[in-house]
């Protein structure tokens, strides 16, 4: 191989640089994700936690579609409980803390949803 | 063969620093757009397309038009063209990316344009002018760059580039028909509501088309030194010669249906733009008068042998011919078509500066392509000795 | 170096085919996490085969008869108050002859001629808007409403072009600063999208009328028009009614008696 001085040692210096997330990472500390809001008066959101957290996209995204293309306005949920299909009515009327409960979580995952350009937040968080 | 693209005089290298500027005053000014919306062009809502539109349908034309070249050449192995074919080509690929980019800055949420491909709708004209201009696009290039290749090595052009030649012509009449659907297939519009709308379509792109070709031809000729050759010359003006008479005609017929019928909402577009309303003229009235004169002066110049082939009069009657085709397409037809409201009404659009300056980097974009790509052209064929 | 070259293809290629296996088994045990999503609707909602109104423009003398339901319409769905030419208007008034432009009359009864008439979405039953949308951002639901899904919509106002009504209108800008008292039940709308009115299909849905048939007792109706017993067909047959531009087919679902 011709130059393998450089070509070996830039492959190490690209592989270190590339990979800094990895080791960098391992002295510091566990990750804790941010600290949200959450009602004070709810024990319970319409699903499970781990659900809510991994798809409530998902199922806005279905809200969505149910209620403006079938008109099925009402969810039911896996334990049989009906919610109102709607982000501003169902959703915002427990979590009326948006900048503590939606927006945290965002900017920790630094996902940029633009819900709040159309939707209505609660009053009381402006 | 991309290389070529790097190796340039100066004063190429200076001409695309110039469009480089161009295009980055018109994406500044887009990038105001996309904060504050289309309220910064002169579209409201009764005249909801404007500039942009207009240009992508001119420019629907001017692509479809290079079929003007392969026709004869491939079809019926015209043998003049086959030098010049190639920048029929370059200049469509040139022409549809114009044409995609004046749809996206006039959309309201570009960020959202793939929804046309996630959620395909065919009873919308819209999703087969997506399928009908990447297909366009798609075709030249490989076709373009394909035949450059094989002119290169001086090889003949493999079997399969003839059928994609073939297919090429039947999609260039598609490009512009389905263009001339989007407008034509709507109730309520009575200045589009017409059933040659696309035919007008392309005969004024199978003049105005070759005839801008040929004076950039005629321009980058004298840059590079090289000729067209006399046979290519005659031809093809004779192609526009008889293209812009049907063109013309096509309009005549429309001004004989509006204003023998007597239907009022037939003539309200014609007359707002030729004689404006009771409140006065409106601008493009004196645009409209211009490419009127404009359009008979270069019948005049064209249609008797002795001045079409007269090398100092071509250049002139062909401007003349462009600019009339650009005003009654790239200017009238959104404006008339809008300028009676649902509402009977008159409603008033003209172009901000905005717009313009948008419109003209679009414009820069599509100079820029088409220099780089003729470019290459130039220089492999200088080399392989067909120029 | 050809031999670990090699070498190297297979371990990435087998690399690759790994990580790919794990992606998709990591997907479907989230499959079977997701709840089985199931809908229903409201048991109120207000159902017909084809939803249509009637207005009597009789009824409709003064300014504070149209503004009752114009500022009831505005509330209800955060209408903006944009000033000038691109303003945003759901339902509104004009005269007769921007209404009725097919039949003008030079010589019409003077009392017709003067009165006002409102104008909003016809919800055809054959809508240009629906056929040109390259998204399907709008579309006909099953009761014959026209309605819009503005989260889809990409603004390339192709329906405006194709509605003959007048009836969409565009946001040129940021509709927010514009709405002065925003309802906190019904969204607003953003830069960049279409929108029109949507005969209430929100109230429908949970048993309400549309808000300004509510804001418009007796003057206003709404119901089923393939339903012989509807109030809408008994005032149809009794009264002469208009439609804007019935040649174009379109077959709007707004009567105005005249």
């Amino acid at each position: 191989m011709y130059n393998s001085k450089y070509v070996i040692s830039g492959l190490v210096i690209f592989l270190a640089v590339f990979s800094y997330p990895f080791w960098g990472n391992l002295a510091s500390k566990d990750y804790n994700g941010p600290k949200l809001s959450l009602p004070a008066d709810q024990k319970q959101c319409i699903e499970p936690v781990e659900f809510m957290r991994a798809e409530h996209m998902t199922l806005l995204n279905q809200w969505r579609d149910s209620a403006l293309r079938d008109g099925k306005r009402v969810y039911v949920a896996s334990n049989g409980a009906t919610w109102e299909a709607s982000l501003q009515k169902t959703c915002m009327s427990c979590h009326t803390n948006k900048a503590e409960f939606c927006d945290t979580c965002h900017l920790e995952n630094a996902v940029e949803p633009y819900c709040w350009t159309c939707h209505v937040p609660p009053k009381g968080n402006e | 063969m991309l290389e070529k693209v790097l190796k340039g005089s100066p004063k190429y290298y200076m001409w695309l620093a110039f469009l480089g500027g161009i295009i980055g005053v018109g994406v500044i000014t887009y990038l105001f757009q996309l904060k504050y919306g289309l309220g910064l062009t002169g579209m409201n809502r009764d005249v909801t397309w404007g500039f942009y539109i207009a240009q992508f349908t001119y420019l629907v034309g001017i692509a479809a038009s290079a079929v003007m070249l392969v026709l004869p050449a491939y079809f019926h192995g015209y043998k003049h063209f086959k030098k010049i074919i190639i920048f029929g080509e370059f200049m469509a690929i040139g022409a549809v990316v114009m044409c995609m980019l004046f749809i996206v800055v006039d959309m309201g949420m570009p960020q959202r344009m793939l929804n046309v491909m996630l959620h395909p709708t065919p009873n919308s004209v819209m999703f087969y002018d997506m399928l009908v201009l990447i297909g366009y696009l798609c075709l030249n290039a490989i076709i373009g760059w394909k035949t450059l290749e094989c002119e290169r090595f001086q090889v003949a052009y493999p079997n399969w580039v003839k059928y994609l030649i073939y297919t090429s012509v039947i999609w260039a009449f598609s490009i512009h028909t389905v263009t001339a659907f989007l407008s034509q297939g709507l109730p309520g519009r009575h200045y589009w509501l017409t059933a040659i709308l696309a035919a007008r379509f392309l005969a004024s792109a199978f003049c105005a088309g070759p005839a801008l070709l040929l004076l950039l031809l005629m321009v980058v000729k004298k840059l590079a030194k090289f000729e067209i050759g006399k046979e290519a010359i005659k031809t093809l003006t004779i192609i526009i010669t008889y293209a812009m008479c049907i063109n013309v005609f096509f309009f005549l017929c429309e001004v004989f249906t509006a204003f023998y019928s007597n239907i009022p909402g037939h003539m309200h577009p014609l007359h707002y733009l030729f004689a404006g309303t009771e409140q006065g003229l409106p601008w493009v009235t004196y645009w409209m008068w211009i490419g009127a004169i404009f359009a008979i002066a270069s019948l005049a110049l064209l249609i008797p042998t002795s001045l079409r082939e007269n090398m100092k009069i071509l250049p002139w009657a062909l401007g003349m011919l462009v600019l009339a085709t650009w005003i009654d397409k790239g200017l009238g037809l959104i404006v008339g078509g809008f300028a009676p409201s649902p509402f009977e009404t008159w409603a008033t659009y003209a172009p901000t500066v905005p717009e313009l300056l948008i419109s003209l980097g679009i414009f820069g974009v599509g100079a820029f392509i088409v220099s780089i790509l003729w470019k290459i052209a130039i220089d492999v064929k200088k080399e392989a000795g067909t120029l | 170096m050809k031999r670990s070259r090699r070498q190297f293809l297979k371990v990435a290629s087998l690399s690759v085919a790994g990580l790919g296996a794990q992606l998709a088994a990591g997907g479907m045990t989230k499959a079977a996490a997701a709840v089985k999503p199931s809908y229903k609707e409201d048991a109120l909602a207000l159902k017909a085969k084809r939803w249509a109104m009637v207005i009597d423009t009789r009824e409709f003398a003064s300014k504070e008869d149209f503004d009752a339901c114009i500022n009831a319409c505005n509330h209800a769905h955060n209408i903006p108050n944009i000033p000038g030419k691109s303003e945003i208007k759901w339902i509104w008034k004009d005269a007769y002859e921007h209404t009725f432009t097919e039949t003008k009359n030079k010589y019409q009864s003077k009392e017709i001629e003067d009165r006002e008439y409102f104008m909003l979405c016809n919800h055809c039953e054959n809508p240009p808007c629906v056929r040109v949308c390259p998204t399907q951002a709008t579309y006909k639901l099953e009761n014959g409403i026209v309605a819009m899904d503005y989260h889809r919509c990409i603004g390339c106002r192709f329906c405006m072009a194709g509605c003959p009504f007048g009836a969409r209108s565009f946001n040129f800008t940021d509709p927010r600063p514009y709405i002065k008292d925003i309802n906190p039940k019904f969204p607003t709308r953003m830069i960049g999208v279409v929108e029109k009115c949507n005969f209430c299909v929100e109230r429908l849905d949970e048993g309400k009328l549309p808000a300004c048939v509510e804001a418009a007792p007796g003057k206003i109706h709404f119901g089923d028009l393939s339903d012989p017993e509807s109030e809408v067909r008994k005032l149809l047959e009794e009264n002469y009614t208009l439609r804007r531009k019935p040649a174009l087919g379109t077959e709007p679902g707004v009567f105005y008696i005249i």
